[in-house]
């Protein structure tokens, strides 16, 4: 694989940062969008764009059909067994606020349970929250131990019969730790309980098979696909769709309307309430491609490999200390250095055109249970290589030479 | 940008050992701050008399070299001030961060200036005002009871 050529469908690698190349380490964040993304949201608004599912006019016609053509490709990315199961958002944070509003609405009542971990972004924890607060939900965190790993018993003995839903990440965005989620949803399984599971970090890095991997609801945010912001992926098995009432309300999402009656039409329709980023949705079906032209087991190993490195230099640089430890990590190494605040690393890195992110990555939890209140992180994506590493372990041996360290 | 601007010897030598950090005795006032968005904490507590003058302040918290020297700093410099004065002070400081203004100030010696103006490079990263101003805004909500949390971020 050429990643240097991968790397030059990329747009935003031909500018500079302070006058050095871009080693852009900040892709959990937010992934860069190759150019035929870029091309393909252009194109579609110079030649293509109406607003879909709504006029009679030939360009609604084909702006549905690309609309609807992208929602084929997820389907088969992710091998959903239903175009159906497929809901547009506009992020994953959406998505789980949309489960945890319809499902909460119909299937949670007061002291009713919902398992998450001491690894979850604040967006598969704040919604549950707002059940919590709204119908009485109790909310339990499967214990994370020193290495980040989340053990299949700490969730086994969470479970009681008052469990109505488990909600895991697939990859923390701190630690990077892989969560074994054919384990969890098989436990689930045998107790009827659903599973939810935060996609945003496994999506763009792992191969995703819906139907192997059996879950009840899979999110994911296409921004961190090289994809375009805005648009987010609700995966939910047919099942629940048909049975879940709709999330907002608005145009597009209506059977038929009369003065004393409302009623609904099947899943996505259902669910997807007013406009929707038309071209976004469109730009997307370009990243779905381009990750398939590269193929994303190959987008795991060049990743798994860039990491290792990562891992490896890191490790012998003493100053360094890295969050976690797990047995089965993604393309994310967070990390301290001993005397240095995260926000002064990443402000000195930014110097040498590296950028990180630095704080608590919507992982508060986390942090407290790890004992720091801040991390520096560097996540990796496709266009990532060696030599970014290697600028940057320069650029924290000059964050330790300003320091004096 | 330059870097040595923004990490100065001062800047470093009070971040790395920030004066007045503890609970100081007597304190009648004291107020919180967050950044929300990294996480940073100040604590402030003041002890201010009835001639309205700060007889003491400190600070606890937790934050970059950047919260916690302006912390450090402006703990150093308000002791001792008349509110009116220290509030003037923290008037100009942020007029500095903010707008590029020089604080002036006649009623801080040169050494207190020199101290203050220390801060002055980080008006180049836009990012990281915030960590400086935190403390500064904390200690006006401590001397004027207002028991809102200071939040960066509204
Ligand atoms: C694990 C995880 N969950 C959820 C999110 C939220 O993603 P978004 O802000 O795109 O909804 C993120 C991204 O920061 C994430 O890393």
């Amino acid at each position: 694989m050429d990643i240097k050529e991968i790397k030059s469908k990329f747009p935003i690698f031909t500018n500079k940062v302070k006058g050095k190349k871009l080693v852009y380490l900040d892709s959990a964040n937010s992934s860069q969008k190759p150019k035929a993304v870029i091309d393909r949201i252009s194109n579609f608004y110079s030649k293509e764009f109406s607003n879909v599912g709504r006029s009679m006019h030939s360009l609604a016609v084909t702006a549905t059909n690309r609309f609807e053509e992208t929602r084929d490709l997820i389907k088969n990315f992710i091998n959903a067994k239903f175009r159906e199961e497929i809901i547009f958002t506009k992020n994953a944070t959406e998505g789980i606020n949309l489960i945890a509003a319809t499902y909460g609405e119909k299937f949670i009542q007061d002291k009713d349970e919902i398992i998450i971990t001491e690894l979850e972004h604040h967006a598969n924890y704040v919604p549950w929250h707002f059940l919590r607060k709204r119908k009485g939900a109790v909310i339990k965190f499967a214990e994370c131990d020193k290495h980040g790993e989340v053990s299949i018993d700490s969730i086994k003995k969470l479970i009681t019969s008052k469990t109505k839903l488990i909600a895991v990440t697939h990859v923390s965005n701190v630690t990077g730790t892989i969560l074994p989620l054919s384990k969890i949803i098989d436990l689930a399984k045998t107790k009827k309980i659903p599973v939810l599971i935060d996609g945003c970090q496994g999506a763009p890095h792992i191969k995703l098979d819906m139907q192997k991997l059996d879950c009840d609801f899979y999110v994911m945010s296409c921004h961190k696909m090289y994809g375009p912001t805005g648009v987010g992926i609700l995966y939910a098995k047919k099942k629940w769709l048909d049975e879940l009432p709709p999330y907002q309300g608005g145009g597009g999402m209506i059977d038929e309307v009369k003065k004393d009656e409302i009623s609904f039409p099947e899943s996505p329709t259902k669910f997807e309430a007013g406009t929707l980023q038309t071209a976004e949705i469109v730009g997307f079906a370009e990243s779905i491609r381009f990750i398939e032209n590269i193929g994303i087991k190959n987008i795991t190993q060049h990743e798994k490999e860039i990491t290792e490195y990562g891992l490896e230099k890191l490790k012998k640089n003493n100053s360094v200390s890295i969050i976690g430890d797990p047995k089965e990590r993604g393309a994310i190494i967070s990390f301290t250095i001993k005397g240095i605040h995260p926000h002064d690393i990443a402000t000195i890195l930014d110097d040498d055109g590296v950028a990180i992110r630095a704080g608590h990555h919507c992982c508060q939890i986390l942090h407290e249970k790890m004992g720091v209140p801040a991390t520096a992180r560097a996540s990796l994506g496709i266009y990532n290589s060696k030599e970014d590493i290697d600028i940057l372990n320069e650029s924290i041996n000059k964050c330790n030479k300003i320091f004096n360290n | 940008m330059d870097l040595k601007e923004l990490y100065q010897e001062i800047i470093l030598d009070h971040g790395k050992n920030p004066r007045n950090k503890k609970k100081c005795d007597g304190f009648n006032k004291d107020a919180k701050g967050n950044n929300p968005l990294c996480g940073d904490k100040v604590h402030v507590f003041l002890k201010l008399n009835d001639e309205k003058q700060v007889e003491d302040i400190s600070f606890e918290g937790e934050g970059c070299a950047i919260s916690i020297a302006s912390a450090s700093i402006m703990t150093e410099i308000i002791k001792g001030k008349d509110f009116n004065v220290a509030k003037k002070i923290l008037e100009n400081f942020i007029n500095m961060l903010k707008e590029g203004s020089k604080p002036s100030i006649n009623s801080l010696s040169d050494n207190e200036n020199t101290t203050i103006m220390s801060l002055s490079g980080v008006k180049q990263f836009p990012m990281r005002v915030k960590c400086a101003t935190l403390a500064w805004h904390t200690f006006l909500h401590a001397a004027e009871d207002n028991k809102k949390v200071v939040n960066t971020e509204k």
